[in-house]
């Protein structure tokens, strides 16, 4: 008796949560990411977008980045995974949206795309069918990082060319202090170093031949920028050749290094382990003046939609408000990350110069261009430009191993 | 059909038996025998991301072994193995054997060097490899500066990153990290060794060198073959201490690459690389799998033949 009186009583609750799920119609998307660092801003954007949709909950759950992409295309494989995803650019893109993973994105399902520049989508678009797969969300630049405190000290301007950056890496090293932080132990810390200082001398002429096929890295302008940064080098941090990243990264905040070349997301985390640091950045210095100073620039990834998702038409709704200026000026001034939306207001100073550098850019090359394919054109460059920064091998042989491993599979350098 | 007692009791103790077999056979099949077979047929097909492709037969080999792009990668690492093989054997398992003799004859505090040899062996690799990237660091590590506090500066170096000496570091790093193993494995050895072949050896007047050549090493045979062969399959997946040191790409250019870093760089990619080739990557993990196999069962068998009863 007892019983039956429970299961009825069971069966009324359950009918009167079904009938209320229901008049609700909440539809619940799954969003994942590597930035658990990020969560508390994604849960407040979350939150947000609720106000909007308040039909349209959204998980947000992270993996570590290592295993990200990993996790990720093991669960898209087997035909499950998130509605909305944080996926990578590039080459690490195609790797997801080449097997159709990904629903294609157009300005009729996301109107909001007009609100990017085309560096920015062809970032997140696949080569092979010209569809953009993703929303970007943030742009990164290569630049070089100065301690205004060091250099106001010693009477210093920050460089605008060659010849000034060396006579004032020069007056820093014969004050004893390390003119530069940057070590070169660590294998990506090359590539970061040679579009920090290297872009302007480059050129965006460059890249275009590049990519024309007009000229190749054994080019005049590629070999006597190397040679450049050799000459530089002999004011990086003592030892430089067995300084690995974080102990690069910690003589800048220490104050004992003036300058660091690399990336624009260094700054959040240098103010995060000494918010007394007076920071300033400047573009790769030009070799004569009058030259275009340049950054080079790249973007970090996007948010994309499950292809098969059953709740496509919420997971838009939600990637559609990742891609409004709102959106754009709340992470750029949480994150300290540059969204690349047009139109967003910046309000921390520092971020407003990176964003002025970054008008005149060329790409952070190897990324951006040859990350497609084994060997990719930034281990070739890393690695190389180690040994040559290592006194191991001349620019010359350093210009022409990154050319020849290239031309393994880039047709344009065969000829 | 009655059944004996006798027939009962071997029909209960079989039951027995396979309840005791039975699960960890099913367990080792479906974690161990299972990946390793699929890993084996995963190198046949090509792979798109984690998506498999076609059928490519011995491709996926061929371009591990002799393609323009992986065989330098892969043998210039196959190298380093060797290398780390052939000079851990010396300092690690050598230098084993010394300390177990030191510790064999009980000198002052023996019990508290006993377990102080040992104390690494237990501490987590990544710690191991982060205390010595710090000692190694060349402006404040220990090593550069205990060389300058000694006014040798001139031997003071980058370690880590210059290529001449980055992988003999990592070497280094490795045999400080696990010598306490093998000096336990020779310990035991040495303290099996009936008391009165050594007193008869003494009373003969030998020489402690003659001692340990003639009636000791050949006497820890069977540690040897034991230490040898599980530092022969150490060292060809060689993966820590270089991962945790030198980094993924094995740097300085390439001068610590490792098999074990290949194969986690093309199964898997890194920072630099985006590229996952998951058909190339088991195809390395099964040519090194078959590699260890072989040649580890050569040693031991090799090894076993010069082990003395007594």
């Amino acid at each position: 008796m007892k019983l039956t009186r429970r299961l009825l009583l069971g069966a009324a609750a359950g009918g009167y949560l079904l009938s209320a799920g229901a008049a609700m119609a909440k539809t619940e998307l799954t969003f994942w990411s590597w930035r658990q660092e990020d969560k508390a801003f994604y849960n407040e954007i979350i939150k947000k977008f609720q106000e909007k949709e308040p039909e349209i909950s959204v998980k947000f759950e992270t993996y570590a980045p290592e295993n990200y992409q990993t996790i990720l295309s093991t669960a898209l494989a087997a035909g499950r995974g998130p509605d909305v995803i944080q996926v990578r650019a590039y080459g690490n893109l195609e790797t997801i949206a080449t097997p159709g993973y990904l629903l294609a994105l157009d300005k009729q399902n996301v109107p909001e795309l007009a609100n990017f520049p085309e560096a920015s989508l062809a970032a997140e678009t696949l080569r092979s069918d010209g569809k953009v797969y993703a929303v970007p969300f943030a742009m990164q630049t290569q630049l070089v990082v100065y301690n205004k405190k060091i250099f106001k000290d010693n009477g210093l301007n920050p460089p605008k060319t060659w010849d000034e950056l060396m006579s004032v890496a020069q007056a820093l090293k014969a004050k004893n202090i390390s003119p530069f932080a940057n070590g070169t132990a660590t294998a990506w810390q090359n590539e970061t170093i040679v579009g920090g200082l290297l872009s302007s001398m480059l050129g965006k002429q460059f890249e275009e031949d590049i990519v024309s096929g007009k000229a190749n890295f054994t080019d005049p302008r590629f070999v006597n920028a190397l040679t450049k940064l050799k000459d530089v080098s002999q004011y990086f941090s003592p030892n430089f050749t067995g300084v690995d990243y974080p102990s690069s990264q910690q003589l800048f905040v220490a104050g004992r290094g003036a300058m660091f070349a690399g990336g624009s997301y260094e700054i959040a985390n240098f103010k995060n382990q000494n918010p007394t640091l007076d920071l300033g950045v400047f573009s790769a210095p030009v070799l004569k003046a009058g030259d275009q100073a340049l950054v080079a620039t790249y973007y970090d990834g996007g948010y994309a939609v499950n292809a098969k998702s059953d709740k496509k038409d919420a997971a838009l709704k939600f990637v559609r408000f990742l891609a409004t200026p709102e959106y754009g000026t709340a992470f750029t001034n949480q994150l300290k990350n540059l969204s690349p939306i047009k139109g967003i207001k910046i309000e921390d100073p520092i971020t407003q110069e990176v964003a002025k550098l970054a008008e005149n850019s060329m790409s952070y090359l190897m990324l951006v261009r040859f990350r497609y394919q084994e060997p990719s054109g930034s281990v070739l460059l890393q690695s190389n430009v180690q040994k040559m920064l290592a006194g191991q091998q001349t620019p010359e042989q350093a210009a022409a191993e990154i050319n020849k491993g290239i031309a393994t599979y880039y047709k344009p350098f065969q000829k | 059909m009655p059944v004996s007692p006798k027939q009962a009791r071997t029909w209960k103790h079989r039951s027995w038996v396979a309840f005791l077999i039975v699960p960890p056979v099913v367990f080792m099949t479906l974690f161990v025998v299972y990946p390793i077979l699929s890993a084996f047929a995963y190198a046949f097909y090509e792979w798109r991301g984690l998506a498999r492709g076609e059928f490519v037969g011995l491709a996926n080999f061929r371009d591990v072994l002799f393609g323009p792009t992986m065989a330098p990668v892969v043998w210039n690492a196959f190298l380093h193995n060797v290398y780390a093989l052939v000079a851990l054997m010396i300092i690690q398992n050598g230098g084993g054997f010394f300390l177990a003799w030191l510790l064999y004859k009980e000198p002052f505090g023996f019990r508290f060097h006993r377990v102080a040899v040992f104390v690494p062996v237990v501490l987590s690799t990544i710690i191991v490899g982060f205390l010595w990237k710090l000692f190694l660091n060349p402006n404040f590590g220990l090593i550069n500066q205990a060389l300058y506090t000694v006014g040798l500066d001139s031997l003071a170096k980058p370690w880590l990153g210059d290529s001449s000496t980055a992988l003999g570091a990592l070497i280094l790093a490795n045999a400080w990290h696990f010598v306490g193993f093998p000096t336990l494995v020779y310990l035991a050895g040495m303290q099996r060794i009936p008391s009165e072949i050594i007193e008869a050896a003494r009373l003969d007047g030998t020489t402690e060198w003659q001692l340990l050549k003639n009636v000791v090493w050949p006497l820890v045979a069977p540690s040897t073959t034991i230490l040898f062969t599980l530092l022969f399959i150490g060292a060809f997946n060689w993966f820590e201490i270089p991962y945790v040191m030198a980094g993924l790409d094995g740097s300085p250019f390439g001068s610590t690459d490792v098999l074990g870093l290949v194969f986690y760089r093309t199964a898997f990619g890194n920072q630099s690389a985006s590229i996952q080739n998951f058909g190339q990557g088991s195809a390395l993990a099964t040519l090194i799998f078959l590699f260890i196999v072989v040649f580890a069962s050569m040693l031991t068998l090799w090894l076993r033949r010069r082990e003395i009863q007594f």
